[in-house]
């Protein structure tokens, strides 16, 4: 058995106590008026953000709230794009907005490396990632990703109503990260609630939030146990041995990198395979092309990625500063809405409209600078083969309930249930 | 025509190799790269214009010759 004293269960209970940070109150009443008091908690939101954004784009292009110690929302493209691109006055030290801002020590390397990671630390804990990462080393995952979603649809049998979301869509990610991380496939309803914690419940009280997300913290430090005892080709060995500056990781980084790979790796994925369903299950005329010219798929992908994308990130202002018309406080949080950037007009023709066959589509749905998705070569090859199986298996469906579909609270937007009748 | 990957720019979305895999392949970080000299064939200039009207970085320069 291997010891790394590293993971000595003494050292890393030593570390814990109470969580430096700053906490701020949490508002939950109903919101007043987008522009000034913005919640993306709001159900309004939730169901269909696309004309409060549209409207906001028009009159207040960079909104604002009191709510989580203080938010900006751009929604023009140009000022997404811009933040995206400025490291220097940006932090990306949390990018999920809450009440509970981590410590400023906790740059450049923040709490999940390395998406919470500032340049410099930010460039060589990705470049250590980024080889498992390409479309040429996923490709292996391919053929057991394509086994998987027939196995999911061939438990359909017998079955005029299937809900697409929980049923299909988001068992596809959980299989292919728990088999690049080598967790057990069994453990995928853990890593439901694990995302759920994190990403949807913050406006629980930070305590609250802080115990929910140590237990995940408490399994993944389980898997590193277990990977100690029996290393394998997987990247959760790959990281226990990974060096950066000439010795290992640091416990923290280890966990934190795995906390992001598992959490970033599922319902990003499951909330585009689900949008895409929904999409094609209400807009027949696009369902019927796709069935007909399968080889327009990956650029229908594309657009489908443009006008649903899952994904909104969070920055930090690191100084007060006055930025494209308007006063930014030190430590206000930014909502980095990639969903907004994608349907500005000054960007995209007819861009409140899903176009199938868009041959021009420069949309940001895997964000834009130096934090570009990782896995973005993961989930389209996910959502393809997703795609792709349901497509041919089966080419006929319709939303059985349109009153029943339900999505995400909180910066990952998907559909939740959605309940399809397929035969 | 000529094509060129601006690598300070390049983000590594895969755009230009997953639509114009005779002109661009990825290298082992998933970062673009122009296959061969960049001299883009007649045939080719469709694919590479697409390439660069794609890409969320505008990374890719294309220069007409002559």
């Amino acid at each position: 058995m291997a010891i790394d004293e590293r993971f000595t269960r003494g050292r890393q209970e030593a570390g814990e106590g109470e969580v430096a940070g700053t906490r701020s109150e949490i508002i939950t009443s109903p919101v007043r008026d987008w522009a000034t008091d913005f919640s993306h908690l709001e159900p309004e939101w939730s169901a269909d953000p696309y004309p409060i954004q549209d409207d906001l784009r028009q009159r207040c292009p960079i909104a604002h709230t009191e709510r989580f110690g203080g938010a900006r929302l751009p929604t023009r493209h140009e000022d997404v794009a811009a933040i995206a691109h400025d490291t220097e006055r940006f932090s990306s030290r949390s990018v999920v907005l809450s009440n509970f801002r981590p410590p400023r020590e906790l740059a450049p390397i923040g709490g999940s490396p390395p998406i919470s990671s500032d340049p410099p630390f930010h460039h060589d804990a990705r470049k250590l990632l980024l080889p498992a990462f390409t479309k040429k080393a996923l490709a292996r995952y391919e053929p057991a990703t394509r086994a998987f979603c027939h196995s999911l649809i061939d438990s359909f049998a017998g079955r005029d109503v299937v809900d697409a979301a929980q049923d299909y869509a988001q068992h596809i990610p959980m299989r292919v990260i728990a088999d690049m991380l080598g967790f057990p496939p069994q453990d995928g309803p853990r890593f439901r609630e694990f995302v759920e914690d994190l990403l949807e419940g913050i406006n629980l009280p930070p305590d609250e939030r802080v115990d929910r997300v140590s237990r995940m913290f408490d399994y993944l430090l389980e898997q590193v146990h277990d990977h100690l005892d029996e290393p394998r080709d997987d990247l959760t060995t790959y990281l226990i041995n990974a060096e950066l500056y000439g010795r290992k990781l640091d416990p923290p980084v280890v966990t934190g990198a795995m906390a992001l790979l598992l959490i970033a790796g599922i319902d990003t994925s499951w909330s585009a395979i689900g949008a895409s369903l929904w999409h094609l299950a209400k807009t027949p005329a696009d369902r019927e092309r796709l069935v007909a010219e399968p080889g327009l798929l990956p650029t229908a992908m594309e657009e489908l990625l443009r006008a649903y994308a899952p994904v909104t990130m969070a920055r930090l202002v690191k100084e007060d500063m006055h930025w494209h018309g308007v006063d930014m406080k030190a430590e206000d949080w930014i909502l980095l809405s990639f969903p907004a950037a994608n349907r500005d007009p000054l960007q995209f023709d007819r861009a409140q409209e899903v176009v199938i066959d868009r041959e021009v589509n420069r949309h940001a749905a895997f964000g834009l600078g130096i934090h570009r998705c990782l896995g973005s070569h993961l989930a389209r090859m996910e959502l393809r083969v997703a795609l792709e199986a349901w497509l041919e298996r089966i080419p006929e469906f319709t939303l059985d309930d349109p009153g029943a579909v339900t999505w995400s609270a909180g910066q990952i937007r998907g559909p939740r249930a959605l309940p399809l009748r397929i035969g | 025509m000529n094509v060129h990957i601006d690598p300070g720019l390049c983000q590594g979305h895969g755009r230009c190799y997953g639509l114009a895999p005779a002109l661009f392949r990825e290298d082992d970080e998933g970062y673009g790269q122009v296959l061969g000299d960049g001299i883009v064939a007649p045939e080719s200039e469709r694919d590479a214009r697409l390439a660069a009207l794609n890409c969320p970085e505008h990374a890719i320069e294309l220069a007409e010759e002559g």
